[in-house]
């Protein structure tokens, strides 16, 4: 996989999610995705963004342009250096959640995007890695 | 603090989101929206998302419990305009929007409000489809 473009964009606030979301329409727009994937995409992020602030106390997000074998996509890195994720499996299920969500925000941005990847360590922070390639299904 | 504005109309109460939400907007929406049903004894309540690109999970939840929270105040709430990406990254999201009455534009959304406070003939009522 090449890279073929990166930049960082630290969330603090909730108006800072706004900001990112265009930058990904931006990126998602550049490598000629359909709107139905930027859509699918820019939702995902927007769960897993809420996730990193409200439970993670914000953090640093990571958004590329990414190429394999001649294909473009876009991929975005969240990590957050909150109180982690004790249960990754039971994180992932449909309609678990320790807030008073209605546990759709994980599961439901795997299912939005192509490739989904989640680390966590309890007490050192949570990572997730998202993409969505452009023709994508 | 950034606020959405609701406009009366008759019976009923109109928004126009033209704005992507963010959480604290959709929230301070909800609560503005309750208020103004209690105030105006609004019979419906009509949401245009047509300029709305994006609706996650939390945005949805918000949309659901204006409409539970309109219904126990006796008001019912269409919302109108869905773009089709919007759906179908609500339904791969898992997001059903169950109990929330849906129509495609503006027009068709005050009619339907229309009909569920009885001022028309029920007749035309197979147009419309409830989001499933």
């Amino acid at each position: 996989m090449i890279v073929l473009s990166k930049e960082k964009l630290s969330i603090q606030k909730e108006q800072d999610v706004v900001l990112f979301r265009n930058r990904i329409k931006e990126l998602a727009t550049k490598i000629g995705m359909s709107l139905v994937n930027q859509t699918k995409l820019i939702t995902a992020a927007s769960e897993l963004v809420r996730n990193m602030l409200r439970y993670g106390g914000g953090g640093i997000t990571q958004l590329e342009i990414v190429s394999k074998n001649s294909i473009p996509g876009v991929r975005l890195v969240f990590a957050d250096e909150g109180p982690g994720i004790k249960d990754v499996t039971l994180a992932m299920k449909d309609g678990y959640s320790t807030g008073k969500s209605l546990g759709l925000g994980l599961p439901g941005a795997k299912r939005l995007v192509n490739e989904f990847d989640i680390k966590s360590e309890p007490g050192k922070g949570t990572t997730v890695t998202i993409i969505r390639w452009k023709n994508g299904l | 603090m950034e606020r959405i504005p609701i406009l009366k109309m008759g019976p009923f109460l109109l928004v126009t989101i033209q704005v992507d939400l963010y959480d604290r907007l959709a929230l301070t929406l909800e609560n503005d929206l309750i208020n103004m049903v209690s105030k105006t004894e609004a019979k419906g309540v009509l949401i245009d998302i047509s300029a709305v690109s994006i609706v996650d999970s939390f945005m949805g939840r918000i949309l659901g419990n204006i409409a539970s929270m309109s219904k126990i105040m006796d008001a019912a709430t269409v919302v109108v305009g869905m773009q089709p990406a919007v759906a179908i990254t609500l339904v791969e999201l898992g997001l059903t929007l169950a109990g929330v009455h849906t129509a495609l534009d503006v027009e068709q959304g005050m009619e339907l409000l229309r009909n569920k406070i009885g001022q028309l003939d029920t007749d035309e009522e197979g147009l419309y489809d409830s989001f499933i």
